[in-house]
């Protein structure tokens, strides 16, 4: 891959080059982080939006829904990128959420990449970051990251996205003990979707006292976000107007309260903190001589040595 | 540096509303470790191949019932090279008449799979295709 002009022409909006592109980001070749670097200028534009929620809560159908709705009002190019769990037996993985974004399939203005976690257990894979950052900039304005529907810890994408929507769907249990606790720490908005099903009013009232007890005081403190409870039904594009005003709300929240700058240099500096430990790892290993692991771990396992000790010893030969 | 998984759509082009077998060919695909992207039932030429390109896959596989593959495979394989795609190795499965197979071949198409394929030998012949595509 010639990486130079990979990186041009995904600035001029080749799609081949960047879903070439993507591949090499999402499998961390040493291709794909160099492409990053050159393009590094470019991004930090886009709004991210993460759409996260239990398993077939609708949020495909919803990224499709407005995704589809900001290709019609608005003049932008929307990115997707949905990420599936990985089979933790064979490692293979079955990508479905395409299903659900037919509205999408022929738009020249939207491109969708599926993800699988591949190991990764916080709902999104290790590089869907990276992933996303290249779509940014590659000129994406809008980039909508669905999470795996896993119900777990979904902290990964409110690392990632400016505006976190967590999608709820009535008769999963109504009472406040059974909706996840942990939702009202990510979410930035609350969506109940498939309101055209019976139960809507009883999620939404639990949602909403969850939420009273939450930001109790903070009522008209133009500082403070309160996550709204919207009604959707994606599958018949209701709700999605609402929806996208309030991201809206959301992003000039953060912009104005100084928020945006914020997570965007947190983002950074964790970046930053992982990546100079993996290549202070990768130096030292380097710089590692034969054997010397080994040895020290022998010392180790006989007890001369402690834990301690042994790793003083072997971080010696950092110092070429 | 993660390995590279061999990444594969399963398309459905067509109007027929059946996509057992192609489930079946995605579950036993993933089930030997590749990436399966499915996307759904009566698939336009054009959903595919863009499809195709922004997952950048190595393979398409498409199922067809219709009797409509002789006019659907061709202007999903031109889309492809248009695209820029012409490495992808396209296979198709379902009830394709002996007669039409050599024509598919000639098209570009690698294999063809009638309703009583072991699904080992697609898994098989789908990894030789992609890995020829990415020894490239
Ligand atoms: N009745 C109703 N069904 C809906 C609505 N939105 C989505 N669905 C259906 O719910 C099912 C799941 O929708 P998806 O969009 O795939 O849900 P998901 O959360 O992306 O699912 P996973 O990615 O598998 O976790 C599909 O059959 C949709 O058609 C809705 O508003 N009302
Ligand atoms: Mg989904």
């Amino acid at each position: 891959m010639d990486i130079p002009a990979t990186a041009l022409a995904i600035r001029r909006g080749d799609r081949l080059a960047l879903a070439r592109g993507l591949t090499q980001v999402e499998n961390d070749t040493p291709a794909g982080r160099e492409l990053l670097s050159l393009l590094f200028a470019e991004g930090g534009q886009a709004h991210l939006i993460g759409v996260t929620g239990a398993p077939g809560t609708g949020k495909s159908s919803l990224v499709n829904a407005l995704a589809a709705f900001y290709r019609r009002t608005r003049q932008v190019k929307v990115g997707v990128v949905a990420v599936d769990p990985t089979s933790p037996f064979t490692g293979g993985a079955l990508l479905g959420d395409r299903v659900r974004m037919r509205d999408l399939a022929t738009d020249p203005g939207v491109f969708v990449r599926s993800m699988a976690a591949r190991g990764a257990l916080g709902g999104l894979a290790h590089t869907t970051a990276a992933v996303v950052q290249l779509m940014d900039a590659a000129g994406y304005e809008v980039i909508l990251i669905e999470t795996v529907g896993a119900g777990q810890s979904e902290v990964d994408i409110v690392r990632l996205a400016h505006t976190t929507l967590v999608i709820e769907a009535p008769g999963l249990g109504d009472d406040i003990q059974a909706i996840k606790a942990g939702i009202l720490e990510i979410a930035d908005i609350l969506v109940v979707n498939k309101a055209d099903q019976p139960g809507v009013e009883n999620t939404e009232r639990a949602l909403m006292s969850m939420l009273e007890m939450e930001h109790h005081g903070f009522e008209g403190d133009p500082t403070h976000w309160i996550p709204p409870v919207l009604r959707s039904i994606a599958s018949r594009n209701e709700g999605i107007e609402a929806l996208a005003e309030a991201i809206q709300r959301h992003q000039i929240f953060l912009k104005n309260s100084g928020e945006w700058q914020r997570r965007e240099a947190a983002r950074l500096k964790g970046e930053l903190h992982v990546l100079v430990q993996e290549l202070l790892v990768q130096a030292w290993q380097e710089a590692l001589p034969e054997n010397a692991y080994q040895q020290t771990l022998e010392a180790l396992l006989s007890r001369q040595t402690s834990p301690h000790q042994a790793a003083q010893d072997l971080l010696r030969y950092t110092h070429r | 540096m993660a390995e590279r998984k061999i990444r594969v759509i399963i398309a459905k082009p067509g109007l027929d509303g059946h996509d057992r077998g192609a489930k079946v060919v995605a579950q036993a695909l993933r089930d030997a470790g590749m990436e399966v992207i499915y996307t759904g039932l009566r698939q336009t030429p054009e959903m595919i191949a863009q499809a195709a390109l922004q997952e950048d896959v190595d393979a398409v596989g498409m199922s067809i019932l219709s009797g409509a593959h002789l006019a659907l495979v061709p202007r999903v394989i031109d889309l492809l090279r248009a695209n820029g795609q012409k490495d992808v190795a396209v296979f198709v499965g379902g009830i394709i008449p002996e007669a039409d197979v050599p024509e598919l071949h000639k098209m570009g198409v690698f294999a063809v799979y009638g309703p009583g394929t072991n699904t080992q030998t697609v898994v098989a012949e789908v990894q030789k295709a992609a890995a020829a595509r990415l020894a490239e």
